[in-house]
């Protein structure tokens, strides 16, 4: 790619004036300028995520044991999904950059196709991300807080499996329901309200004697070291009367995953990039319509393609990022 | 690519504007995309009505402050219900103090000073046509205007406006309960915020790619006047600063109307625990002053900028260390964001990270320093031409100076200890930044004001008369303003009559406060003389002050495209000031300036500035 020869001749000053000196119209500068910027949102936001965790190093969730759902199979493959999202995407920045390398030899069907490969990858991307929240909101196992505000997660202690508060809570019929706006009182919403009640899940876990509590605290040193530490059945007995609220998948306020920072970054940071992919998406269909209008045939040059191609990158570049923090470290 | 490139730069090069659309009155005066009506756009919205509304607000404040709990009429008439009877009210008071700092630092010494003076003299300085994009531009001051409705819309709620101070620290911010300016007149502050952060972003992208790529033939870098290099700069510490407030806003209203806990942690209100957890306000300070203390260097640069072109200009001499001046805006801004944490000294930072602040902190003061000495170097042997455009840079040298002093002391964190949060602080900043931005912001009124209004002056007498009361009452209020910080009065406080200590400075405050009503008066002859002068100033000639630079260069009469024909080309620097050939004679014989469109004459030799 000669995208960065300047025009300039051999005699006179690159940076004279009178000329371009970095060899880019002011169009694609701005897009430069402009990605240094949102560049330096998201180190924001990275940044406020290290802090945080660094804060909370010693409880911090593990992301292999949250993000372990593939749809349409049943089973624990962590890090699988993300994997095939981060795959989508970066195959979209190929298929983009195609885009952009045929622009320049003007091939307009070339264009067209590879665009509309981008935008299939960026909508598959973006679907997946929705996938990948309703998991998370939903959550899968539940657990407990405790009035200091920890979380505590259960184990089956025969299998050492994660074992779920619907596997062991006990019904006690006369717990009530939630209010809901179509059936109370209109303009109030009770919102959240657990499956189970706080004493359906402390009554079946006295009855479940197999059953075992598992704190935030991370091992420090010895075999256990990098897992979360459990309790014997004495102790789990005893934490249990500090719990006060039963916790299903994730909000805002909780999560049962852990510290609540954890939750509340990663519906921001990926939510902010996601709705930066989904810009990137409607722009992307814009110019693809342009394309194939013939827009830039006419105009003589596919400028606009390497532009939003520009922004396309640096997407999937804050992607990386995302996905290191997030999953990966 | 460089072929696609080398096409769209062409499109512009031959833009030759002789064929005129015709204007309407909207797209001539509202919806213009001419740099030269949206500069004025900017002067009026930006500095004049939003200038006008902060500094007042600071007279209310100061007279709570002189004269604590006493009954004012005029506060009745302003704040209504917030003065029953005539006495000001706490609450109100914050908002008085927050609203005032984020309009003068925002509003009027951001996008009012760089909207001005960068749309203005980009182009006609650098030799174009217009801004790179005259629709970004546009856009660009048209969201500031909407910016500056909402915040001024937040005035008149019923709970008041924000009032957690500019830099709405968390949770005081982020809580509706803390206080009544936290509720929806914070949400507003914040909407605004966001929105004045776009346009700043839109306007930055528009100054850096036009000075990158639209200078005229002959224009190199180390030949634009160092207006030109502090604007490009500028607009360079906007794009990476300004993001990272746009960060901690978001995160801010996901706390704030969202439930997340990103800076609220164990929050006790009315005896009952809310459930934030974990979140760290410090965490906010970090990215608050990432973008916050570039943001002071986003005021003073481009004031600087005008100082040294107006310095130049009428000392007749170039500019002192033109290279060294480039250097130390390069430098500065670089510093600029490496040194937050100096605002941070006492908030539970971690006190070897404040010595390491000290330290980047402290360097700072090498390119100030160059700077100030360059501006003494060039006065010195000058041929001063004393108009009221160079009192005013001289002026700002002055309190550039005494504000900057005051900084080593800030800077240290050992020594801020004792001040932090004290009147002190207040006395730094408002003359190192706010007085002497302001001062620069005037020098460039007075001195481009022909540029703006097709020639016409402004009156020489009354801008004495405004320099000299503008710069006494500025030091009256400020000067003693150390005194009262160095004897512990803290910042922010609706009265100080709990302290028996602080008695005997009553008589300070009421001095600084009758400084105060003299000097915002004295702002009235400015706007008096600007307003006569749009109308019956007198026309002058086409070149007033005798300048080099290419915006003289240009037709009076405003016309879309700025020069009829080709676009001039540069053959010099912009400061060949009083140059002799080894004769000593003038070059050009009887003429003490070689404006930058001349060609080097027979065995004239180019300055190696």
């Amino acid at each position: 790619m000669d995208s960065t020869i300047t025009t300039g001749t051999a005699e006179e000053n690159v940076w004279g004036g009178g000329n371009s000196p970095l060899g880019a119209s002011y169009g694609k500068m701005m897009m430069w300028f402009f990605i240094v910027s949102d560049a330096l949102t998201f180190s924001g936001f990275l940044a406020a995520y290290g802090f945080s965790r660094f804060k909370f190093i010693e409880t911090w969730p593990i992301a292999d044991e949250v993000f372990t759902h593939v749809p349409f199979f049943h089973g624990n493959y962590p890090m699988i999904y993300v994997a095939f999202m981060t795959f989508v995407l970066i195959m979209s920045s190929v298929t983009m950059v195609l885009a952009v390398d045929a622009g320049h030899k003007m091939k307009k069907n070339a264009v067209i196709w590879y665009m509309f490969l981008t935008i299939i990858g960026g909508a598959i991307f973006v679907g997946s991300q929705a996938w990948e929240w309703g998991t998370f909101i939903k959550g899968d196992y539940g657990a407990v807080e405790t009035n200091g505000g920890r979380i505590l997660q259960f184990v089956n202690a025969e299998t050492g499996e994660r074992a779920a508060i619907r596997d062991f809570a006990k019904t006690i019929p006369t717990e009530r329901t939630e209010h809901e706006r179509k059936n109370g009182v209109w303009f109030f919403d009770e919102g959240y309200l657990p499956s189970y009640s706080l004493n359906e899940v402390v009554e079946g876990f006295k009855a479940h004697p197999n059953i075992l509590i598992r704190t935030e605290a991370i091992v420090q040193e010895g075999e256990n070291e990098g897992h979360k530490t459990l309790l014997t059945r004495e102790e789990s007995l005893k934490k249990i009367k500090d719990s006060k609220y039963v916790v299903e998948g994730a909000n805002l306020i909780r999560n049962e995953y852990g510290s609540r920072l954890f939750a509340d970054f990663f519906f921001f940071i990926t939510g902010f990039h996601g709705f930066h992919v989904f810009s990137g998406v409607v722009i992307n269909v814009i110019i693809f319509f342009n394309v194939v209008l013939g827009t830039y045939e006419r105009r003589g040059h596919y400028e606009m393609v390497e532009k939003v191609g520009l922004y396309w990158h640096f997407v999937d570049l804050v992607w990386v990022f995302v996905f290191t923090f997030f999953y990966l470290v | 690519m460089s072929v696609t490139a080398n096409a769209q730069v062409d499109d512009h090069a031959h833009d030759d504007h002789e064929h005129h659309h015709k204007q309407t009155f909207v797209t001539k005066y509202i919806f213009s995309q001419d740099h030269k009506m949206i500069s004025k756009q900017y002067l009026i919205l930006g500095v004049f009505v939003m200038g006008a509304i902060g500094i007042a607000m600071s007279l209310l404040f100061r007279m709570q402050l002189a004269w604590p709990g006493e009954s004012f009429s005029v506060f009745e008439a302003f704040l209504g219900k917030w003065a029953p009877e005539g006495v000001m009210d706490a609450d109100v008071y914050l908002a008085l103090v927050t609203i005032h700092g984020t309009l003068m630092v925002f509003f009027v010494l951001t996008q009012g000073l760089s909207g001005t003076f960068s749309n203005l003299l980009i182009p006609l300085q650098i030799g174009a046509r217009d801004m790179a994009s005259g629709f970004m531009n546009m856009l660009s001051f048209w969201m500031f205007f909407v910016s500056c409705i909402i915040m001024l819309a937040s005035l008149f709620l019923e709970a008041g406006p924000a009032a957690a101070g500019w830099t709405i620290y968390p949770p005081l911010s982020a809580l509706p309960m803390a206080q009544p300016g936290s509720g929806m007149g914070m949400t507003l502050w914040l909407v605004a915020m966001a929105i004045f952060i776009a346009s700043s972003l839109i306007g930055s992208l528009n100054y850096v790619v036009t000075v990158i790529n639209l200078r005229t033939k002959g224009m190199s870098m180390t030949r634009l006047p160092l207006t030109i290099w502090a604007f490009f700069v500028t607009a360079i510490i906007g794009i990476v600063s300004f993001p990272v407030l746009l960060s901690a806003a978001l995160l801010l209203i996901m706390d704030r109307s969202f439930g997340t806990s990103f800076f609220l942690s164990d929050i006790f209100i009315q005896g009952e625990v809310l459930h934030y957890q974990g979140g760290s306000p410090v965490l906010y300070e970090h990215l608050f002053w990432f973008l916050g203390h570039p943001e002071v260097y986003i005021v003073i640069l481009p004031a600087m900028g005008i100082v040294s072109e107006v310095m130049a200009v009428n000392a007749r001499k170039p500019i002192f260390g033109y290279r060294a001046m480039i250097a130390s805006i390069l430098a500065i801004a670089f510093l600029s964001t490496i040194v937050w944490g100096h605002h941070m000294f006492i908030s539970g930072m971690n006190p070897f990270l404040g010595s390491v602040f000290t330290f980047t902190t402290l360097l700072i003061a090498i390119p100030s320093a160059v700077k100030a000495f360059n501006w003494i170097t060039t006065l010195w042997k000058g041929n001063l031409q004393l108009n009221p455009a160079m009192l005013f840079s001289i002026g700002m040298v002055s309190t550039f100076i005494t504000g900057g002093l005051t900084g080593i002391i800030l800077g240290d964190s050992t020594l801020d200890i004792n001040v932090h949060d004290t009147y002190f602080v207040i006395a730094h900043f408002h003359l190192v930044m706010g007085i002497s931005a302001l001062y620069g912001m005037f020098a460039g009124i007075y001195h481009w004001f022909p540029i703006m209004f097709e020639g016409k002056m402004m009156n020489k007498n009354l801008g004495y008369v405004h320099f000299w009361i503008t710069a006494v009452g500025s030091y009256g209020i400020f000067f003693p303003m150390h005194f009262v910080g160095m004897a512990g009065v803290p910042r922010r406080y609706y009265e100080n009559t709990a302290f028996p200590m602080f008695d005997e400075l009553t008589d300070i405050q009421v001095l600084m406060t009758v400084f105060a009503i003299i000097t915002a008066s004295a702002q009235l002859i400015f706007v008096f003389n600007f307003v006569r002068s749009i109308f019956y100033g007198k026309v002058g000639p086409k070149n007033p002050w005798r300048a080099t630079s290419l915006e003289w260069t240009a037709p009076q009469k405003h016309i879309h495209g700025n020069w009829p024909g080709a676009i001039p080309e540069v053959h010099r620097w912009a400061y060949d000031y009083s140059k002799v050939d080894e004769n000593g004679e003038y070059i050009i014989p009887g003429q003490d300036f070689i404006p930058q469109t001349v060609p080097l004459q027979e065995d004239e030799e180019e300055l190696q500035h």
